[in-house]
């Protein structure tokens, strides 16, 4: 039960706490590919600045 | 352990996302380059229209901005692939941590990247009307989450399968591609290239589109399976007391 062959199951609560992550990871990912002002409040400033990146990542820019 | 995991998806989804800006850049900024000259001609046709008029970053500011973006995507993307990759580790998948994190993220690129990109390709400046971003962003995200969800029935659909390995990956094919394929045929199409833009421009930016996104895949599934290995290699060296419980 050791080395590459099988590695050591997380139990789920020990897990738990860190999801908490996820919604950050997940808001950060937002204004990176998506926000236009709504919750960054920059105006079209993160839009623009991000630009290049959320058009050859794929999302849709505007 | 699950901080060492997360910390590993974070540190790698940013040098990962590094490298696809690299990438992104060399081959994707001329596409842009060329559409946002297309964009502006006609723009100083149109007195009304004013995207591109005034500028709030400037190209090389955007150009530097390209590599915040995918190194920040690649962080945040990273993160959330650590959490579930903890969560599968010795669950689901491969046994071997190299392994599931390479099945681990070729997948993601198929559900997460692939799936959409079929229905709504990745568009370069000057395609796209503006006044729709709003539900295309919301129809591109259902595409997200049909993908992710596929593969979750997916791999469900495999577990349950115990007639071998044929049978096994059949059915799981056939599980993925169901739901994919009725959200393809039942979403609705988006089609806002403009009359007279460049096809091979269109093509070229969405093949340097979707290269950009499989470098990062790769290069973050690689880099996550290799480091993983290395670490499970060295824990079974040292004896079973001295490695932490979790």
């Amino acid at each position: 039960m050791s080395g590459l062959s099988a590695p050591t199951v997380i139990p789920f609560p020990r897990l738990r706490l860190w999801l908490l992550a996820v919604p950050v990871l997940l808001l950060i990912a937002y204004l990176v590919l998506m926000d236009n002002g709504a919750i960054s409040q920059t105006g079209a400033y993160l839009h623009e600045l991000l630009h290049d990146g959320r058009h050859l990542l794929g999302v849709p820019c505007h | 352990m699950v901080r060492t995991l997360l910390v590993r998806g974070l540190l790698l989804g940013l040098l990962a996302g590094s490298i696809a800006g690299g990438f992104a850049f060399a081959f994707g900024e001329p596409q842009v380059d060329s559409a946002i000259a297309l964009e502006q001609a006609h723009a100083a046709q149109e007195p009304g229209h004013a995207h591109g008029e005034e500028e709030l970053v400037s190209r090389p500011g955007q150009k530097a901005g390209l590599f915040l973006a995918t190194g920040l995507y690649g962080l945040a993307v990273g993160g959330v692939f650590a959490l579930v990759y903890a969560g599968l580790r010795g669950r689901v998948g491969p046994r071997s941590e190299g392994g599931l994190a390479l099945a681990a993220a070729g997948s993601a690129f198929g559900a997460a990247i692939l799936v959409p990109f079929v229905k709504y390709p990745a568009n370069p400046p000057a395609v796209g009307d503006p006044e729709t971003i709003n539900s295309r962003t919301a129809l591109y995200l259902v595409m997200v989450l049909v993908g992710l969800a596929a593969i979750a029935i997916a791999v469900a659909t495999a577990r349950r399968v115990t007639a071998g390995p044929w049978a096994r990956w059949v059915a799981a094919g056939v599980a993925f591609l169901v739901p994919v394929i009725a959200a393809w045929l039942l979403l609705p199409t988006v089609d806002e290239v403009p009359q007279g833009f460049p096809a091979t421009l269109l093509w070229q930016f969405r093949l340097v589109s979707l290269g950009t996104q499989l470098v990062f895949w790769t290069a973050f599934g690689v880099l996550f399976g290799w480091v993983s290995d290395r670490a499970a290699r060295r824990a079974a060296a040292v004896p079973a007391t001295a490695a932490s419980p979790g």
